[in-house]
């Protein structure tokens, strides 16, 4: 640890779940990496943050799903003088019809939404193991806790990294440092910009920031946000097949 | 990064929630989002908005397109030595209280609700309790960064561009997309204030009381009974406060709201109903008659604590009326008004009287002038609400004032011109692709 002001690297900082995370640990004084695509949208959501408490931002503008993008994992460790909390939080949902008929396209959202995760998770582990302290929280979705028609291309891969996640939070268990699955459901971002907003079950991105926060001080290697959803989940996966396959979700 | 689609939606309703249409809504995060989206909607038209705490149809946009500024509310610079605060125009006074009440500082005025945002509250030219010595909202905006259809961006000054200035201020989106601004807050010693309550019974007492608080008090603001005769024709509860010098800078809490999930049945308000809140609501304050502490958010946003209360209302929604009368004519028109509304008994329980200060307002359109401002809520019962608030408008033209666009859904053509006579040197200043039905309907 490094003392009051953590040291907090973000993948995907462009992110609205992610920004709205960064707004609370800003008020705590936190020191931040912040790495996104767009060097200009860093550079506004990095002034929005030292104006609220942040003691440092450095931005970094990277395409995180690059191959080889983690082995900066350590000159980010470097710059904050050690690693108190990473959030990977950069995702994209894909078009499931799309996917389907283009091979390319699937690979691309492969090598986004899991392949490059997970070489910056091991990368992370890395750092959290050498340290014997810290967290990372990866951003996942109740869409990897099963498979459905709308959408299985991109739960395949959010699914996969809850496996990972548990994977290094059980290794880094005995040791002190921690990591964490966050399963956010239905939340409003631009992600869902296309969906109807209606129900009670749509949450707003401070809603799933709350929980981030929290999960990187304490608790289990798997939550999700808003909380309700583990119930929701729970009934979901134990649905019996013949029920589950009517229904169009 | 994929452009920010517009979406086609019938349930992006105003405060009011009279008017249903289909309007096609963009939701960007980044300024940089806002040319692409103009340039889109170029062949129909677009307005901007803020978190809808309009009454009536000035943030709405039929048929075209509008952009829900909501995402883009980062702060960009807080001075804490001169409490100048820049931030992006979707950032609600709300967000802005969270953050500036903990380092000593206040918004330099606020309306009744902190569900607004900073352009939004630019865009009306807001006015709050402390009007009679701040002034309105507008007052205290030194530059904002502004947006027009041409492409072109505009860093807007009381002294570089001061006709676009004007024309913006109280502009209600017209001029263009409002991206940022920079607001002068207001030091303060307390997140408390002390606040007084005086029960009066008709206007005679009002206006003594509201003259002898002018001078001593930052706020003032009165609730009044819209719906009894008689003895108790008039009587309302006089509320004035100072802000305290405790050192206390505890913010809101915005986690702490109640909501009205659903919209109530339509029989709910009713004269029966109203008049019993109003007795209700008349004695229990009456018991807190002198002075308490009291932190500001129940102070400034009493109805805030319930999220959604409008849709007590019911599906068919609500009409607010509200209108201010020069000084010299107020106390005839306010009376004849009052005596308008107990007689249709139409009147909701919430009721506002206020004066207004001397303090020019900067806009071209802005709503607040010297005088008293009538704010009443009326239940949307069709022909009967818009007849009995055609008749009120006879009055209020007589007396030479001035309705609310922020508030208004029905207003004719002729009573916004005559409210707002400098509405030719606006259209000057108005851009070709903006517009909202409230424009359509009062200037096309
Ligand atoms: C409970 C309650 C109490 C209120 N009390 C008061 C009061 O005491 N005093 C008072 O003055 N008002 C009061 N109001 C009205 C409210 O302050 C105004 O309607 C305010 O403008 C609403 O801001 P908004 O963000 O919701 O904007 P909207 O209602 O969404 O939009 C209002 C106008 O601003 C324009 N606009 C919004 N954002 C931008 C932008 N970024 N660029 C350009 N134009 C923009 C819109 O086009 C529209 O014309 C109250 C409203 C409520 C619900
Ligand atoms: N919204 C939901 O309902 C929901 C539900 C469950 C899980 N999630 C997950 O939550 C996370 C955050 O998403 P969000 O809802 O906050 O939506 P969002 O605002 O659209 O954020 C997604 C972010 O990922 C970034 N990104 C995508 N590919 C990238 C790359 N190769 N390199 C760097 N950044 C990249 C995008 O940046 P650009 O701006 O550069 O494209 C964008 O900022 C995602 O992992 C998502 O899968 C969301």
């Amino acid at each position: 640890m490094t003392g009051v002001n953590k040291g907090i690297i973000i993948l995907g900082a462009a992110s609205a779940i992610a920004e709205a995370a960064a707004r609370i640990w800003a008020a705590q004084g936190a020191r931040f990496v912040l790495v996104a695509r767009d060097p200009r949208r860093l550079d506004v959501i990095a002034s929005d943050l030292k104006t609220r408490g942040a003691v440092e931002v450095a931005a970094v503008a990277l395409d995180c799903s690059k191959l080889n993008a983690d082995v900066e994992l350590d000159a980010m460790v470097k710059k904050l003088g050690g690693l108190d909390i990473m959030l990977l939080a950069y995702g994209t949902l894909g078009e499931q019809k799309r996917l389907e008929a283009d091979p390319d396209a699937v690979r691309e959202l492969i090598q986004t939404d899991f392949a490059s995760a997970v070489a910056w998770c091991l990368a992370a582990s890395a750092v959290l193991e050498r340290q014997r302290s810290g967290a990372l929280l990866v951003i996942g979705s109740v869409a990897g806790d099963r498979g459905r028609r709308s959408n299985f291309i991109y739960g395949a891969c959010k699914g996969g990294l809850a496996r990972l996640v548990e994977g290094i939070a059980h290794k880094l268990a005995p040791i002190g440092a921690r990591a964490v699955i966050v399963k956010p459901g239905f939340i409003k971002t631009p992600m869902t910009a296309a969906f109807e907003k209606r129900g009670l079950l749509w949450a707003k991105p401070e809603a799933v920031a709350r929980v981030i926060v929290k999960a990187a001080e304490r608790g289990g290697p798997v939550v999700y946000a808003p909380a309700f959803w583990r119930w929701i989940m729970l009934l979901i996966r134990h649905l019996p097949t013949f029920i589950f396959n009517k229904l169009d979700i | 990064m994929s452009p920010t689609p517009f979406i086609s939606r019938n349930d992006v309703l105003s405060w009011g929630r009279v008017h249903r249409q289909l309007q096609e809504v963009a939701a960007p995060r980044f300024c940089d989002e806002l040319p692409a989206l103009l340039d889109g909607s170029a062949s129909t038209s677009c307005l901007a908005i803020g978190l809808r705490r309009s009454y009536g149809d000035s943030c709405l946009n039929s048929g075209g397109a509008v952009i829900n500024m909501g995402g883009l509310d980062r702060l960009i610079a807080f001075d804490e030595t001169t409490g100048m605060l820049r931030a992006e125009s979707g950032a609600s006074l709300s967000q802005i209280l969270a953050f500036a009440v903990p380092r000593g500082w206040f918004l330099p005025t606020t309306p009744g609700s902190r569900f607004v945002t900073l352009g939004g509250a630019i865009a009306n030219d807001v006015h709050g309790k402390n009007h009679h010595q701040a002034g309105s909202f507008g007052c205290h905006v030194s530059c904002f960064g502004l947006l027009r259809s041409d492409g072109s961006s505009h860093v807007v000054t009381k002294d570089n561009q001061p006709r676009l200035f004007a024309a913006t201020i109280g502009g209600i989106g017209l001029t263009g997309v409002i991206e940022w601004a920079e607001i002068q807050l207001q030091r303060i010693g307390s997140a408390y204030l002390d606040v007084e309550i005086i029960p009066y019974v008709g206007l005679d007492e009002f206006w003594t009381i509201a003259e002898e608080s002018v001078g001593k008090f930052e706020h003032t603001v009165s609730w009044i009974d819209c719906s009894s005769r008689g003895a108790n024709f008039g009587r309302g509860i006089f509320s004035r406060a100072n802000w305290r010098e405790d050192e206390v800078f505890t913010p809101h809490d915005d986690q702490a709201w109640k909501n009205v999930p659903f919209d109530a049945p339509a029989f709910l308000l009713n004269r029966f109903s109203v008049a019993a809140f109003n007795e209700l609501y008349f004695r229990a304050s009456k018991a807190k008659t002198g002075i308490a502490r009291q932190h500001y958010a129940p102070f400034f946003y009493p109805l805030d604590a319930f999220l959604n209360w409008n849709r007590l209302y019911g599906r068919r929604g609500m009409f607010q009326y509200q209108c201010v009368i020069p000084a010299d004519e107020a106390r005839v028109a306010i009376t004849s008004l009052l005596d308008g509304i107990a007689r249709s008994g139409q009147a909701s329980f919430l009721s506002v009287l206020k004066t207004f200060g001397e303090r020019a307002s900067p806009g071209l359109l802005s709503f607040p002038r010297p005088g008293v401002t009538l704010a009443i809520d009326f239940p949307n019962r069709g022909v009967d609400t818009l007849n009995l608030l055609s008749r009120l408008d006879v009055i209020v033209s007589e007396a030479g004032g001035a309705l609310y666009p922020a508030k208004d859904g029905r207003l004719s053509p002729e009573m916004f011109r005559r409210s707002f006579p400098r509405w030719r040197e606006f259209l000057e200043h108005k851009d070709p692709i903006m517009n909202s039905d409230f424009w359509r309907r009062v200037a096309e």
